[in-house]
């Protein structure tokens, strides 16, 4: 309120005034209830309480960024190591260049994320000066460099030599890339949980020997089900593999949901906690329903398994922007890193 | 001087500040606003990229006697708090970039020419004290005055202390101080005081010492804090066993489907 404003006199506050006055005179004391301002009774610092309940660790600083590139890189990678493994079996050469295309569009999307992600962006290449075995996004991006040059090379010479023929340059960068790509994109497929797991954040590595298993196998399912929707419905391989990833994330689920630990309550609890279970059962039970349907009725197959690839891409994205964000509240929750738990 | 670290001992500091006004001075830190947190005389919250050094205001029972206080009156502790430059330390570990490094003094120093800002020594500090700055795009942190200490000066803040609650100097000196002082104060009447000094857990011991009165939980302070490549080992083995699943399957998968598609 302002002073300058003018203020007209209200008969009782005036009244209240005058009745202050007269205690003061007649007892020598004045009682009042006092007054409570606003946000009172204030925290106090305890054991119990906290420091005032102010959160001990730091949020996560990565944006929308880093959640996509989780599920992006896990695609990418399983698909360089399906569409090699393929190759090496001899399957439909269509399904090979369609992985290798997933695998090289991904090593592409990645980096660019993973850049605009930064702080300082124009100084990406500092990632370039060291390799820190103990830091896992050191490893990371020199992983995701040797991917992503194998997967662009095999992905590249492949379509030189559909358009040139063959000859010998060629077939040695494609084969050395496909190689790359493979050794690469094993590890690229599920280091993202390494990355997570060996932090400060309670909600994450409590889980550090489960997240990289369940990212990989989460990576596996999004690249199965992008390489449906691109029409290979009647692959068995690849259906064999949905089910197979479909299988493990109902067990990581499992495993999570029986695992009794307060620092997993922002992954159970909740809003984030919500959106875990959102991710799981998009990741598992539906997707492995569906396929065990399609399987059951011959006729429809297609048409099902086109609904467990969407299931499971969608599964496979939202359980990677569950867990960056249960990391959030984890890292917001002061009780945990203090050991005080009601 | 060696190996070098900070002492701050909570029976001597009265809360004015200085060191916070000195350490943002002398480092050309930005201001940060002016929020009045209701959280006694704390309008800072905690350390962070704008705050190095962060006094902590820790109401207590009233305890007549001490200091003089008013039997109604609450007693008050009071903490400035910083970063613990760890001797396994979280952030440098996980720095992808060799931006954060040891000094010579033993202290943790962000290079502010090298980081690019990926954030990740954010999530691995187990003190949450490292973090990026969202204007600058950079992560900062307390350097330990490394400027100062180069040319053998006390780092501001423990120069402009009034009361030597800061004090500064030889890791190992300081250490027999902590403890002489700690005894000192149970002497005196003070039995909950204690040094908060981590050296059992996987952090190893830090550079910058607490001497506290009662839990140090009550500061914000970890009763154990470990540094996170302690995970390491637990997350390389999933993800060697997530590869092999994925390796094996994969190639299970499109062995069995080949007789099939052969015929």
């Amino acid at each position: 309120m302002t002073a300058s404003r003018l203020q007209l006199p209200v008969v009782d506050r005036e009244q209240r005034l005058t009745e202050i006055r007269r205690q003061a005179e007649e007892r020598g004391r004045v009682e009042s209830r006092g007054i409570r301002p606003a946000g009172a009774p204030f925290p106090r610092a305890s054991v119990e309480t906290g420091y005032y309940g102010i959160p001990l660790l730091k949020r996560p600083a990565w944006t929308w960024e880093i959640p996509l590139y989780f599920f992006v890189g896990g695609a990418a990678g399983a698909s360089a190591v399906v569409g090699a493994i393929a190759n090496y079996t001899g399957a439909d050469r269509r399904l090979v260049r369609d992985a290798r295309w997933i695998a090289a569009a991904g090593s592409i999307i990645s980096p660019a994320l993973l850049i605009s992600d930064l702080g300082r962006p124009e100084r990406f290449y500092n990632m370039l000066r060291v390799f820190k075995p103990q830091s896992p996004m050191s490893v990371g991006v020199w992983t995701l460099l040797g991917f992503s040059g194998g997967s662009v090379a095999a992905a590249f010479a492949g379509s030189m030599r559909k358009r040139y023929g063959e000859s010998l340059p060629i077939r040695v960068v494609e084969n050395a890339g496909e190689a790359a790509s493979l050794l690469f994109g094993l590890p690229f497929s599920n280091y993202t949980g390494v990355l997570i797991g060996a932090t400060a954040i309670p909600a994450w590595n409590e889980n550090a020997g489960e997240l990289p298993m369940h990212f990989g196998m989460s990576g596996l399912a999004a690249s199965v089900g992008l390489l449906e929707l691109m029409g290979h419905r009647r692959s068995r391989a690849l259906q064999m593999l949905g089910l197979g990833a479909a299988v493990f994330e109902c067990w990581e689920e499992w495993k999570l949901e029986s695992r009794k630990s307060s620092a997993l309550q922002p992954l159970k609890h909740g809003p984030s906690g919500g959106i875990v279970r959102a991710g799981g059962f998009l990741s598992g039970p539906l997707p492995l329903a569906l396929r065990a349907a399609s399987i059951l009725s011959g006729g429809n197959s297609a048409k099902l398994r086109k609904w467990a690839a969407i299931s499971a891409i969608a599964g496979s994205l939202l359980t990677r922007i569950a867990w960056v964000h249960a990391g959030h509240v984890s890292a917001q929750d002061w009780r945990e890193p203090l050991k005080v738990r009601e | 001087m060696g190996v070098t670290a900070f002492l701050t001992d909570s029976t001597l500091c009265i809360g004015c500040k200085a060191c916070e006004v000195a350490c943002k001075e002398w480092n050309g830190v930005s201001e940060d606003g002016l929020d009045w947190s209701g959280f006694s005389y704390d309008n800072t919250g905690a350390v962070g990229h704008s705050t190095w050094r962060h006094v902590k205001f820790v109401e207590n029972a009233p305890e007549p006697g001490f200091g003089g206080n008013a039997a109604e009156l609450n007693s008050w502790s009071f903490s400035s708090d910083v970063c613990k430059h760890c001797e396994n330390a979280g952030c440098l570990e996980a720095c992808p970039t060799g931006a954060i490094v040891r000094t010579e003094f033993g202290g943790v120093f962000v290079q502010p020419d090298i980081c690019n800002g990926c954030g990740y020594c954010v999530v691995s500090c187990p003190f949450g004290v490292v973090e990026k700055n969202p204007d600058d795009g950079r992560a900062f942190k307390c350097t330990f005055c490394y400027d100062r200490q180069k040319v053998g000066l006390k780092p501001a803040c423990a120069k402009a202390c009034p009361t030597e609650s800061i004090k500064f100097g030889e890791i190992e000196t300081l250490r027999a101080d902590a403890q002489a002082r700690v005894e000192e104060l149970h002497q005196r009447g003070m039995d909950d005081a204690n040094l908060y000094d981590p050296t059992e857990t996987s952090v190893g011991g830090t550079h910058a010492m607490f001497i506290v009165r009662g839990d140090a939980r009550a500061y914000n302070l970890p009763p154990k804090p470990e540094v996170p490549t302690i995970y390491l080992k637990k997350a390389w083995t999933s993800s060697a066993i997530g590869a092999a699943l994925l390796l094996g399957g994969t190639l299970a998968a499109f062995l069995a489907d080949r007789p099939r598609r052969r015929r």
